[in-house]
């Protein structure tokens, strides 16, 4: 039979005559779980922005017509060979086009797909940039710019003008912001560009396009699909991409290499182009939480060490309680209610400093070229955070609390009352 | 015979630092309100008996009863509930929990063994203050008072429960002869007013001589 009130009515006498101790205890535990969600808020804040700065600008799965030598050399097919050692030097890529065959229909049997959010046709060509006597290369792409609106973030990275703006205009071009630059140009100028065969166009620029990447911005526009069509002088059913976004990303892989099969097209899934920004944000994770487990333990040894001074000062009061009829395990509750008090007090403001400084990192400026939606430190809000730090405080306090409290259960009141 | 203790061959070694046979062959019983005490040497074992009586200790061989009931091989958390409720302990030092007021220095027994309401255990506890003549203090942090205080205080603290034994070991070994001789009332008071049955260890010849039985002892034997 356990008497709670009673029990706890001794550890609170015990904290409150020991003030300091108890504040220093509970501080460390503030300490550790505060820097642990501040840490743990700002550095996935970090990644997911890292991570959404380059995912989000690469589709699901992205089906292209690569150019490339064909497996079988004709010389395979020739029957007279066929046992032959066969040795062919300066083997060309294939005589094909750049474009998808079947494009369009491929993308209306990819719409129709309940698994596809949605598919986009993309045109991408090499293009000069015109600036007096002055060429610039670079790549004009060519996009359904509504839908991409739809499916990807580009309208983030519109800095000046929208989307609406492209699509209402026939002769319109998104500038990258670097070319902006390099050429002087702003919204409501207007730019040639000049096809590789030498046609020379000039188009309006209803807005500016800037990723956040240099190498991107320096080189690349956008451009309606219809109007790259026109530049190329090829036809309407002349797209060199399709973009595909899924509802979900993990069958990206398995839903390319089907695709590519059945289309005999080069289809890429997310994971394989970007196999490296995983790898960076599981190691950034992995610091942190490193980080973190080493400010608990450090505070768990806090708790061990306040505790066990605890019950050496308290051996005569233990000797005492269990001669009066308190029972070894009345006696362990006691100094464990005292670390869980310490615990979950420590934890609870650890979680609100963690918070309030999370608020605070929030609202520090940072601005940058290469991000420009971003205006302030990104921090992830995440209230699984807050559930793994009030978590970790209780457990570690709870076995930085075992430790002693048990010493305390096993103490022979005999040996303490005769001082032997 | 209504024997509230009974010892029925008490052995006890010490294992360290060599082995030392401490307590032989001890047989004898406490009567329903008597007024013993154990007189002997230091290192006869009056204390090291003592402690096993009180339970604390079950470190022994042979067999213990307390009111006709076999104690020796209960479980620790047995034996808790069997001294919170039946034995009443007074130290040779106070042994208050000094963080605590008189009064819930008092109380804490009677709130372990959870058998009355918090309102009937503080009136309790004021009637045995009262009693003892130290009501005053019921208020007082258990650090802030004298040493004759603080004894009258682990004596209402042993009794809060009423007890079926009063135990003591050497309660008067740290009070100067005035306080000694309030102790010592207070205790013939409750033999005589409650019928309490009381065990005390002491050194002090002028004590012993006034209970109803002295138990002498010397080297591990009790002497008839």
């Amino acid at each position: 039979m356990i008497n709670w009130k009673v029990i706890l009515n001794i550890a609170k006498t015990h904290l409150l005559t020991k003030m300091k101790s108890t504040v220093t205890a509970s501080l460390g535990v503030t300490f550790g779980i505060g820097a642990y969600i501040t840490l743990v808020s700002f550095m996935t804040g970090l990644n997911e922005m890292l991570d959404s700065l380059i995912l989000n600008q690469t589709p699901h799965i992205h089906i292209y017509n690569e150019i490339e030598p064909s497996e079988k050399q004709p010389i395979a097919l020739y029957q007279e060979f066929e046992d032959a050692f066969n040795v062919v030097n300066s083997i060309k890529p294939k005589q094909s086009q750049k474009k998808i065959h079947n494009g369009l229909p491929i993308l209306n049997y990819l719409k129709k797909d309940k698994k596809v959010y949605g598919a986009t046709p993309q045109l991408r060509a090499q293009i000069f940039y015109l600036s007096g006597s002055i060429e610039l290369g670079g790549n004009l792409v060519g996009v359904d710019i509504m839908e991409e609106a739809r499916l990807s973030n580009i309208d983030d990275y519109i800095v000046e003008g929208t989307a609406q703006d492209l699509k209402n205009s026939e002769n319109g071009i998104l500038l990258g912001a670097g070319l902006a630059k390099k050429m002087s140009l702003k919204e409501g100028d207007r730019v040639q560009v000049s096809t590789i065969k030498g046609d020379v166009f000039p188009l309006k620029i209803v807005g500016i396009y800037q990723s956040g990447i240099a190498d991107i911005d320096n080189i690349q526009s956008y451009a309606n699909l219809k109007t790259v069509q026109r530049i190329l002088g090829e036809a309407q059913n002349y797209v060199t991409d399709i973009n595909v976004k899924l509802y979900d990303i993990n069958e990206a892989t398995a839903m390319a290499s089907s695709l590519g099969k059945k289309f005999q097209v080069k289809a890429t899934s997310i994971n394989e182009a970007n196999a490296q920004f995983e790898t960076g944000s599981n190691i950034r994770n992995l610091i942190t939480y490193a980080v973190s487990i080493t400010l608990l333990i450090v505070a768990g040894f806090g708790i061990y060490n306040i505790l066990n001074m605890l019950i050496y000062e308290k051996m005569k009061d233990i000797a005492i309680l269990k001669a009066t009829g308190f029972s070894g395990t009345d006696v362990q509750l006691i100094f464990m209610s005292q670390a869980m008090i310490i615990g979950a007090v420590g934890g609870i403001l650890g979680l609100f400093v963690g918070f309030v400084l999370s608020k605070l990192i929030d609202n520090v400026a940072f601005e940058t070229e290469a991000l420009p939606t971003i205006t302030t430190y990104p921090i992830n809000y995440n209230i699984w955070y807050y559930i793994i730090g009030i978590s970790f405080a209780l457990i570690s306090t709870f076995v930085a609390g075992w430790l002693p409290s048990n010493k305390a259960k096993r103490i022979d009141p005999v040996r303490i009352i005769r001082g032997t | 015979m209504d024997f509230v203790l009974e010892t029925k061959n008490i052995n006890k070694y010490f294992e360290k630092p060599v082995k030392f046979h401490v307590l032989k062959d001890i047989s004898f019983s406490i009567k329903k309100g008597e007024f013993a005490s154990i007189m002997g040497k230091s290192g006869s074992g009056k204390s090291t008996l003592l402690y096993i009586l009180s339970t604390m200790d079950t470190d022994y061989t042979g067999e213990l009863f307390l009111n006709n009931e076999l104690i020796t091989g209960q479980k620790h958390s047995k034996l808790s509930q069997i001294r919170n409720k039946n034995i009443g302990f007074v130290f040779q030092f106070h042994y208050l929990l000094s963080e605590f007021s008189v009064l819930e220095n008092v109380m804490l027994p009677a709130k372990k063994l959870a058998e009355k309401s918090l309102a009937e255990i503080e009136h309790d506890a004021m009637e045995k203050l009262r009693m003892l003549d130290i009501e005053k203090l019921a208020h007082q942090r258990a650090s802030r008072i004298s040493g004759g205080e603080k004894q009258r205080v682990a004596i209402a603290r042993a009794l809060i429960n009423n007890p079926s034994i009063l135990m003591g070991d050497e309660p008067t070994g740290n009070l100067d002869s005035h306080n000694s001789e309030n102790v010592f009332s207070i205790f013939k008071r409750l033999k005589e007013e409650e019928g309490l049955s009381l065990l005390i260890v002491t050194h002090d010849e002028d004590f012993a001589k006034r209970t109803d039985r002295i138990i002498q002892m010397e080297d591990g034997r009790i002497l008839d």
